[in-house]
């Protein structure tokens, strides 16, 4: 699947200029090709209790990475570093870096509500705010000041076909968006999320509260988005992640045990706690 | 519980053990036939006994109407509609009308809701998400508590502390901003609607905060996670999430809160001064329905005076009733989450 | 590129932060005027209040000392009184409205009149009270004063009784009617006792609700200097003994008055306080 996928990525679409990637040190982490995000001796507290332990891997940019492992593994506290969700928490804190085409997002001085723009979030449940179909749609996009009513209602259109819910909901625009069934306000939580053109999607576990025709869809939805977007996706579903990412990443206790390309993680692990993992004997 | 549990007695038995006695099974083999006869009848019995009550409540309801109605007759007789629209009130001349009453009722209630409802949204915000977690739980409990008090006490307070600090301070001061305006004109004698109106605020603000903070915390985390993850900032969360989503509790609150104000007496009473006068200036002392009753109720010595008295309780009732069971409708037919 | 705040964000970052603001001076002014008025009441309470106080039969205006031992006892008993009444006629228009009246048209209705009645004006169940009980019989009474008190608690009772009673789980009630068990025993075999803690929250709130109640007392029970000797005539109590001495002209009688003040809100503070104790206490968590 992997060098298939690969193929639809056209060379415009990786960013060009990227910091030199270091020698790896991490047990089983393997070089990513042009990195949008490199995580370097990640460690996350809460409360000064610590959650993650130096965590160092590459996103790859334009792909689709997957972090997987046992509950309260880290890997939904991991990617909450990527748009700084923590933040709204006191008492919770992360310290490294965390390159995002070079500048560190989890240092001073950046701007959380424009990273959160350029890095979107969907979540486990799906989460349409209390207003219409178009609004939850617009919402993102009228955040960022006024635009033509005609663009705006162009860009909801263009969203709403890009997460493949146009076609159901283009006669009920205005109602209320928590009327939708639950795939379909995951796929319009996915819709809010692409209308900013973000550069990253996060998804938190976004198919765990929908049955398996939704799931399809929205690994479908995954699967175009290559090239477009870079994803990280927290599952705790293995065959998903074998399904749908190019990259995996498994974590335990914390720590980062292992990190390759998805096909040899899955296939040949070199690390015994990931082949317990994977091999369904704990987690 | 000695014998040893299986699988399939288990949750009986637990459940036995919590009813007993009134809930062992009934005696075997022979009386059960007439004992599942009694059985049925003892619930049929039982259902129709509640149910009276319940029933018992709408008659209450009725024959307070009704009963209100009936008393007031021989001032509908008297004044008609026309009560509604007169101003007068001359116990002597035996000339009574409801419009002094009713206005001040309703101007006092506009001014407590006005003040009320922005500094309850602000202190449930607050509340909910901006004080440091420690003091959330300390700081809930106080203004719960504080909606406890009876109004009694804010209507003394209102009388003997704030009365003496506005017609000092607070009535000069909006005099030399605001004196152009009629609303804020006449001597500032403390006592008169703007000060009832506050301390119907006073009143109401714990009760409409902290009803409003417990919606506050019902929206769920993630629900606000991913507006903050699309960049909001606090305050755009609350407009455009935790308030639309929550609605319909605010809505309730609010209007519970109004309920309260319009049937307010004792609040009232301390400070409105007890004028049946009509003007223009919140400064000037008025009378509210529930004031005028307390004031006159038990010294009405005119059949029309007390039906007066009794038809201003009728008009009372219906206001609330109405407001109360329009806003109870719309709640109920609301679709949504965010209930109170 | 740089992640620095864009000229837009700044600005929103503005508002956010006049939001926050405003809200948190809206919520000290809430909380200064809120501790004013308690501080109030304790000071100048606790300064008229000694053994006195709780002994004896007021004093006649200018006379110095008394105390209002008559008002304290009669509160207690026209409360608890009204207890006695609305208690077991709301636990029971509760039980209907949550076991038999989820979908029938008595339920709904009834659900709807009470909590419009919630919500009544107190002082026109005093009128109501009044042509009913005080008119007809041609005399003030602590019992109608009771009665009054008790037409304010019973809608609260019904509703917070039909809440509890829904909290209980559909399986303990199953496990009880798999027994065999008439759905009255099981009623009050099993869900009664499952609900009792809640349900005695509502009441205490109820109850300390009721008694800081005037405007219902003002036409019933009056209010009266003596000793009560039966509930057929006007019983002395709190809050109306409060009214009268506040808007008395006599220095001695307000003083009284802030003490009345003072023992009122005492006492509906640590019945909120107990009731609230009990249910987390006894809750399961």
């Amino acid at each position: 699947m992997t060098p298939m996928h690969r193929a639809n990525l056209s060379p415009a679409d990786i960013p060009l200029e990227k910091p030199p990637l270091e020698p790896t040190k991490a047990p089983g982490r393997r070089k990513v090709k042009d990195a949008k995000i490199s995580v370097r001796g990640l460690n996350f507290f809460y409360d000064g209790k610590q959650a993650l332990f130096d965590n160092t891997l590459d996103i790859a940019g334009g792909e689709v990475t997957a972090f997987i492992g046992p509950s309260g593994c880290g890997k939904s506290t991991h990617i909450r570093c990527y748009n700084r969700m923590y933040d709204l928490y006191k008492g919770q804190r992360a310290e490294g870096e965390l390159l995002m085409d070079g500048v560190n997002i989890i240092g001073a001085g950046v701007s959380s509500l424009d990273l959160r723009h350029r890095v979107g979030m969907i979540f486990q449940k799906p989460t349409p705010f209390p207003m219409t179909v178009f609004d939850n749609v617009a919402y993102g996009l009228r955040l960022r000041g006024r635009m033509p009513k005609s663009e705006l209602e162009g860009r909801v259109e263009e969203a709403l076909k890009g997460a493949a819910l146009w076609d159901e909901v283009k006669d009920s625009l205005h109602h209320q968006g928590t009327n939708l069934s639950g795939g379909q306000q995951q796929r319009l939580c996915i819709a809010r999320a692409v209308a900013v053109e973000p550069e990253v999607i996060l998804m938190d576990e976004p198919c765990s509260a929908l049955d398996p025709i939704a799931t399809g869809k929205i690994e479908e939805l995954i699967d175009g988005f290559r090239g477009r977007f870079t994803i990280i996706i927290v599952t705790h579903n293995m065959q998903q992640a074998a399904r749908v990412s190019d990259y995996t990443a498994f974590f335990y206790m914390g720590k980062l045990v292992e990190f390759g390309d998805t096909e040899t993680l899955f296939t040949m692990p070199r690390n015994q706690q990931t082949e317990d993992y994977i091999t369904g004997r704990f987690g | 519980m000695a014998r040893p549990l299986t699988a399939v007695d288990a949750p009986e038995t637990a459940v036995a053990e919590a009813a007993s006695p009134a809930a062992m099974p009934a005696p075997p083999a022979a009386p059960r036939v007439r004992a599942g006869l009694m059985a049925r009848f003892g619930d049929r019995a039982y259902r129709g006994f509640t149910a009276t009550f319940a029933l018992g409540i709408l008659l209450l309801l009725g024959s307070m109407f009704l009963m209100l109605w009936r008393e007031s007759g021989p001032a509908l007789d008297a004044f008609g509609w026309g009560f509604l629209t007169s101003a007068g009130w001359n116990p002597v001349t035996e000339e009574f009308g409801a419009l002094v009453a009713v206005s001040g009722t309703l101007v006092s209630t506009v001014i407590a809701l006005l003040v009320a409802v922005p500094i309850s949204l602000g202190i449930a915000l607050f509340l909910a998400e901006i004080s440091p977690r420690r003091l959330r739980t300390p700081l809930g409990v106080a203004i719960e508590l504080l909606a406890a008090i009876p109004s009694i006490v804010y209507g003394m307070w209102g009388l003997f502390v704030l009365a003496p600090l506005m017609s000092d301070h607070v009535q000069p001061a909006l005099q030399t901003v605001f004196g152009f305006l009629p609303l804020f004109s006449g001597p500032p004698m403390g006592i008169g609607m703007l000060t009832a109106g506050l301390v119907l605020a006073l009143m109401i603000v714990p009760f409409i905060a902290s009803v409003t903070r417990d919606v506050f915390l019902m929206v769920p985390t993630t629900l606000k996670e991913s507006a903050y993850g699309l960049g909001c900032t606090t305050w755009e969360v609350v407009r455009d999430v935790m308030i639309p989503y929550g609605r319909k509790g605010i809505f309730g609150a609010v209007f519970l809160g109004l309920g309260r104000a319009l049937g307010e007496t004792m609040a009232v009473t301390f400070v409105i001064g007890n004028a049946h006068r009509l003007s223009s200036s919140l400064f000037a002392p008025g009378n509210s329905i529930a004031s005028t009753l307390a004031n006159e109720f038990t010294e009405a010595d005119g059949d029309v005076y007390l039906a007066a008295l009794i038809e201003l309780g009728l008009i009372l009732f219906a206001i609330t009733f109405v407001i109360i069971g329009l806003a109870q409708l719309w709640m109920r037919r609301m679709a949504g989450p965010g209930k109170a | 590129m740089t992640m620095r705040d864009t000229p837009d964000t700044r600005h929103r970052r503005a508002v956010n932060r006049a939001v926050l603001v405003v809200s948190s001076l809206a919520a000290l002014f809430g909380l200064v005027m809120l501790i004013w008025i308690l501080s109030d009441v304790a000071i100048k309470g606790m300064a008229a209040i000694n053994w006195d106080f709780f002994t004896q039969l007021p004093a006649p205006p200018g006379e110095a000392g008394g105390g209002l031992a008559n008002a304290i006892l009669g509160t207690v008993l026209l409360t608890l009184l009204a207890a006695l009444i609305a208690v077991p006629f709301g636990v029971m228009a509760g039980t209907y409205l949550s076991e038999f009246g989820k979908d029938t048209r008595l339920g709904a209705t009834t659900r709807y009149v009470a909590d419009i009645l919630v919500s009544a004006p107190s002082i026109v169940v005093g009128v109501f009270v009044y042509l009913v009980l005080v008119r007809p019989f041609g005399n003030f009474s602590g019992l109608s004063g009771s009665v009054a008190l008790a037409i304010i608690m019973i809608p609260v009772v019904t509703r917070t009784t039909e809440e509890m009673l829904r909290l209980v789980p559909k399986e303990v009630r199953e496990a009880a009617l798999a027994l065999g068990a008439p759905y009255w025993r099981m009623m009050f075999g099993v869900i009664y006792r499952a609900a009792a803690a809640g349900m005695m929250t509502g009441i205490m709130l109820a109850v300390a609700r009721v008694s800081g109640e005037t405007a219902p007392l003002l036409f019933t029970a009056l209010n009266s200097p003596y000793w009560m000797e039966s509930l057929n005539e006007p019983v002395a109590n709190l809050t109306v003994t409060l009214f009268n001495y506040a808007m008395s002209p006599y220095d001695d009688w307000q003083a009284m008055a802030w003490g009345a003040a003072f023992v009122i809100t005492a006492a509906i503070l640590a019945l909120t306080v107990i009731s609230r104790l009990l249910l987390m206490k006894r809750k399961p968590s």
